[in-house]
């Protein structure tokens, strides 16, 4: 056995496994998050939310499964075909692939290269082609509009997300979500974490982590009032799905990322537990939350609001956070709290 | 993860604090590779499943493209507002320069005060040229 997995179609299937162990356990969550999520929604707005499939409505995602498989795909008469079914897979497949650097403990991630971070800030950049194809290949007046932007919106706060991460690498010395957490450790648990020192930029993080993904209060693509459905008016059946399932995947993955960047990742907020895997979906699950309450509790935002918010605000905030952060690591202030690479950085 | 099994073999060199040769590194890539073709197989899949589940009865009203109630009378791709090429453009220049951040940042612990003095002064252009631009009005949307 041990001797098979050595040859090169061992190793093959070996991987194979382990991506199939992270994307299954995956998709299974997704579905009981949408679930948390719609009850979530509900009972802030007083109402009982998904309750008839199965126990308590647990079921609901399942049977939505099962309904999008039996509807019909309808591919507008103007489009153009291939583009058209391609988008949602882009969107699909460009939010799965960044969870192959993402760790989940000391030693379980399935590929633990040295530019992890620059590689999942590469490859969700990518994830706006799967918008902007949808929205031209559908040859319709709604999804163009909706494309344009939801695009302008996604590069927008692109830039702010990529600046608030340099920060935290100045302060690690190292693009690896390993070191970045080893750097987070220390005798006094939750209190060492970057979450203390880089709060305004977790903050930040956070809603650019909103709008990047269309969620509410940004959900301006799909704004019903204006667009319909932004760029997903003309599509049906799987190919929908597709896109439901890049977008909450692309959730998780924010959820992941703000817990590897700001909290801690897999280590236990009080010293003296023990770290492990747990500690990062129960942090994992708590950011989810906020996604969900704030879907619940904000309005929507109009466009020119969204865009002053961007560019006026968030990217001179982070810009001076950088030049903020890299002083106080060149000359110590604070006790060493912005340079952190002594401690267990790379 | 292949420590799993191999433990000799296949210990992240990068998590175990010894340094790791370029093969070790390039090695890393490959699960990412296999994970594009898993994902892609995914995505497909599902699509076919549609196609060949689903009952399709197309009409040309269910097939033309939407608009509220009535028959599309323009082409859907029209003439758009400057202002998303501006957007982009814009995009462009602070997304170099973040590429241009982020060696600088990861090897911070090791460079001299030229190095940390020089990257200051590039940010600092760089800010004169976006006061320029917020003062130009290219950051508006009216």
């Amino acid at each position: 056995m041990a001797e098979f997995l050595t040859t090169p179609l061992g190793i093959g299937i070996y991987i194979v496994a382990q991506i199939l162990l992270l994307v299954v356990p995956l998709l299974v969550a997704l579905a009981f998050l949408m679930y948390a999520d719609r009850k979530i929604w509900a009972a802030v707005q007083m109402r009982r939310g998904p309750n008839v499939v199965g126990f308590f409505g647990l079921m609901q995602s399942f049977a939505d499964f099962l309904k999008y498989i039996v509807k019909e795909v309808v591919i507008p008469a103007g489009a153009d075909r291939a583009v058209f079914l391609m988008a949602p897979l882009v969107s699909l497949v460009m939010a799965l692939v960044a969870w192959a650097v993402i760790p989940f403990n000391e030693t379980m991630v399935i590929s633990n290269i040295n530019v992890a971070i620059l590689y999942v800030f590469a490859v969700s950049s990518l994830e706006v082609y799967g918008v902007i194809m949808g929205g031209w290949a559908s040859n319709s007046k709604y999804p163009f509009l909706g494309a344009l932007r939801s695009a302008a919106q996604m590069i927008s706060y692109e830039v702010s997300i990529g600046l608030i991460i340099i920060g935290v690498i100045l302060t690690t010395g190292s693009m690896n979500f390993g070191d970045i957490v080893n750097a987070q450790k220390g005798d006094y648990g939750m209190l060492n974490w970057y979450w203390l020192p880089h709060f305004p930029m977790m903050i930040l993080f956070f809603i650019s982590a909103l709008a990047e993904t269309n969620r509410p209060p940004f959900d301006l693509p799909e704004a019903e009032s204006e667009l319909v459905a932004g760029y997903q008016v003309e599509y049906s059946s799987t190919p929908f799905l597709l896109y439901m399932i890049g977008e909450l995947v692309a959730v998780v993955l924010m959820c992941a990322l703000v817990a590897l960047l700001f909290l801690g990742g897999w280590l236990s907020p009080i010293p003296g537990l023990p770290d492990g895997m747990l500690w990062m979906f129960a942090k994992m699950g708590f950011v989810f939350f906020f996604f969900s309450m704030i879907k619940a509790i904000t309005p929507r935002y109009r466009y020119d609001q969204l865009m002053r918010l961007g560019w006026k605000v968030f990217l001179p905030f982070s810009l001076g956070w950088v030049v903020f952060v890299a002083f106080a690591a060149k000359f110590d202030w604070f006790w060493g709290a912005y340079a952190r690479w002594s401690v267990g950085g790379g | 993860m292949l420590w799993l099994i191999l433990p000799t073999d296949g210990v992240p060199t990068l998590l175990a604090g010894k340094e790791p040769t370029l093969e070790d590194m390039l090695r890393e890539y490959l699960p990412i590779l296999v994970f594009f073709a898993v994902a892609t197989g995914l995505g497909i899949v599902l699509i076919l499943a549609a196609v060949v589940v689903a009952v399709r009865n197309p009409d040309p009203e269910k097939l033309s493209a939407y608009e509220c109630g009535f028959n599309a009378f323009d082409d859907a791709r029209m003439k758009f507002d400057v202002r998303f090429y501006l957007v982009a453009i814009l995009f462009i220049i602070f997304d170099l320069e973040i590429a241009f951040l982020f060696p600088w940042a990861v090897a911070f612990k090791d460079i001299s005060m030229t190095g940390f003095w020089s990257m200051m002064i590039f940010l600092g252009i760089l800010t004169i040229g976006f006061a320029y631009e917020w003062k130009k009005g290219a950051l508006e949307w009216d």
